[in-house]
């Protein structure tokens, strides 16, 4: 990374490859990634997320993802030096193929978004190259008329849909960490309708924040901005998402669920994004949008809220803390003349004192899990090292201050949060009792799974 | 946009104000409720322009201020040997940024309140023209079956 900062802007292009090449191979698990940003708002999302509305992630940097419901978008760190115009958006996603070939694809991260912000992750998944031919063309006068065509991509770009998928993700961790049966109806409904219940929040999120939008680098690109779509359009796309999200929740699979979704959409759209302008609580509200699609999860496998879901979100909460923290301390500038309250601004020590007691915090709610007999004691043993280096990471934060440093943590809780729950979901303490527990984790909980047709 | 077009056509981003203006297209039979629609979007981005140019005007101006004071207080020029504009590092922009975010706070708030009043009154009018475009097809559309 101080490679990438140390070079002229002529060469940040190679700089931004190097630098990106260079953290995909550091990484030991084979990963693809794509760096979401999130809200997202605000969050976010985020910008973020981003979770169920992560809000980003995402919020923008807020979180932005968060998928929870609705994820916030997070912002972008632009891997330059801090006075040169950050036009280079970089998403990266993870995804990381999970261990038993059996179910559910865990483990994609959610990051907050709006949110914060954000998130909301950036759309654009173009590196440095295309950058260039695409401000030209938006240089030009285009004509405010709606094409077929354009209409699949233009609403993905509305409903962040890479934030979306990372909120189903966390909402599908939550289901497989309940301990019943699996269920591949009712894991595919709840995974829909959490999944449509996100693009609501996301596309309201991004209807009420247009001007705020165009001004911020991160998001100056979305579709309300640029005018591909109205606003009439999004709120109806927003509509006819939303409501068939959460009338699928509720009657497909438990109303308790459902509730959860609507109360997410509300938290999101009417609680975090008017917030983000007005207090620096907002990336708390965020937090708990980013923590609630974990506990959907959960409450559509078992139908009640018990401890184990709580837990689950809390761990989800936690994250947000260090993960949109680090990522709001490159986007002070934008934030400040955006309007938009965030601890980074207004609170720095507060900011980076928040982060650091959530590290810490993340090993502490590892720890109670097989109290609360959702796993084996195997896992805070085995996810103690990572918490370690996160917690870490948080520390050189809290200390330095800087850029370097807030880069680091943010990438760390990148691949950090899919891990503790890849880890988690192997250590998952077997539904049904089996006297073999020396085999591999997986193995045994594979045996625990059953698929029962409807 | 071309003389014969027959929607709105949208910019690229403003200097000032980074928000992208429209140029909206006025039928020869614009009902009363387009006319309000209209109005009310020419209103809301008149505003918008004027609020965001003054806001990112004084940020710009009130951050050179910032650097130069801080500057003149470390003792250094603008411009250092090689010609380059001299900057201050992410810890010291963020006291301004701090500053500028609270001084600006109230203003923040009113625009707030002002945007969504706007926002939503706009994409209000904007259903019931479709609504009203909607129910004038489905009329023409009877007729041409009757006939």
């Amino acid at each position: 990374m101080s490679a990438a900062r140390s070079c002229r802007p002529p060469r940040a292009l190679a700089g931004l490859f190097v630098w990106r090449l260079r953290n995909t191979g550091v990484r030991q698990i084979p990963c693809r990634f794509v760096h979401l940003y999130h809200v997202t708002n605000n969050r976010l999302i985020t910008f973020q997320y981003f979770n169920f509305l992560k809000r980003m992630y995402v919020t923008q940097c807020n979180k932005d993802l968060s998928q929870r419901a609705k994820p916030k978008s997070d912002s972008i760190v632009s891997p330059f030096h801090e006075l040169q115009q950050s036009d280079q958006e970089k998403k990266v996603v993870h995804k990381i193929s999970p261990v038993s070939p059996v179910h559910q694809s865990l483990s994609e991260m959610s990051s907050r978004n709006e949110l914060r912000e954000m998130k909301s992750a950036a759309e654009t998944e173009d590196s440095v190259i295309p950058v260039g031919a695409e401000s030209k063309e938006d240089r030009q006068w285009k004509e405010m008329k709606l094409r077929l065509d354009d209409l699949p991509g233009i609403l993905a770009r509305l409903s962040k849909i890479k934030l979306t998928a990372l909120v189903v993700s966390t909402a599908s961790a939550g289901f497989a960490m309940a301990p019943v049966p699996f269920e591949l109806t009712c894991f595919l409904l709840t995974s829909l309708g959490t999944g449509l219940a996100s693009c609501a929040a996301n596309s309201i999120n991004q209807f009420f924040e247009v001007p705020f939008d165009s001004n911020m680098n991160r998001t100056k690109n979305r579709p309300l901005v640029r005018g591909q779509i109205s606003p009439l359009l999004a709120v109806c796309f927003a509509a006819s998402c939303g409501i068939p999200g959460i009338v699928l929740l509720t009657l497909g699979v438990n109303p308790l669920t459902g509730a959860l979704g609507a109360f997410n959409i509300f938290l999101y759209t009417c609680c975090y994004t008017p917030l983000k302008r007005m207090s620096i609580a907002n990336t708390w509200v965020g937090a708990v949008v980013g923590a609630i699609p974990p506990v959907m999860g959960w409450t559509a496998a078992t139908g009640s809220l018990d401890a184990g879901a709580l837990l689950l979100g809390g761990i989800l909460y936690s994250w947000q803390f260090p993960h949109f923290n680090a990522l709001s301390w490159g986007l002070r500038e934008d934030y400040s003349r955006g309007g938009y309250c965030m601890m980074s601004v207004t609170h720095p020590g507060l900011c980076r004192r928040v982060a650091l007691h959530h590290c810490l915090a993340l090993i502490g709610l590892s720890t109670v899990a097989p109290v609360l007999n959702i796993t084996t004691w195997t896992f805070p043993v085995i996810s103690l090292p990572i918490n370690l280096y996160i917690s870490y990471l948080g520390f050189r934060f809290y200390r330095d201050a800087d850029r370097s440093s807030s880069r680091k943590l943010f990438f760390c809780s990148l691949w950090h949060l899919p891990m503790l729950l890849l880890v988690m979901f192997t250590c998952k303490k077997p539904v049904l009792q089996k006297e073999d527990k020396g085999d591999l984790p997986g193995g045994s909980h594979e045996m625990a799974m059953e698929i029962r047709l409807p | 946009p071309p003389a014969h077009s027959h929607c709105d056509w949208i910019g690229p981003p403003d200097k000032h104000s980074n928000l992208r203006p429209v140029i909206f297209y006025v039928p020869p039979e614009e009902s009363p409720l387009e006319r309000r629609l209209r109005e009310a979007r020419q209103e809301a981005q008149a505003s918008n322009q004027r609020f965001w140019a003054r806001h990112n005007r004084a940020f710009r101006q009130e951050k050179e201020e910032f650097i130069y004071s801080r500057l003149k207080a470390k003792g250094l020029e603008m411009r250092d040997e090689s010609g380059q504009k001299a900057t201050l590092n992410a810890e010291e922009m963020a006291d301004f940024y701090k500053d500028f975010l609270s001084k600006n706070f109230k203003k923040h708030l009113q625009y707030n309140r002002d945007w969504y009043k706007r926002n939503f009154r706009i994409t209000f009018l904007m259903g019931q023209v479709a609504l009203v475009r909607a129910l004038r097809w489905l009329r023409r559309r009877k007729k041409n079956v009757e006939q």
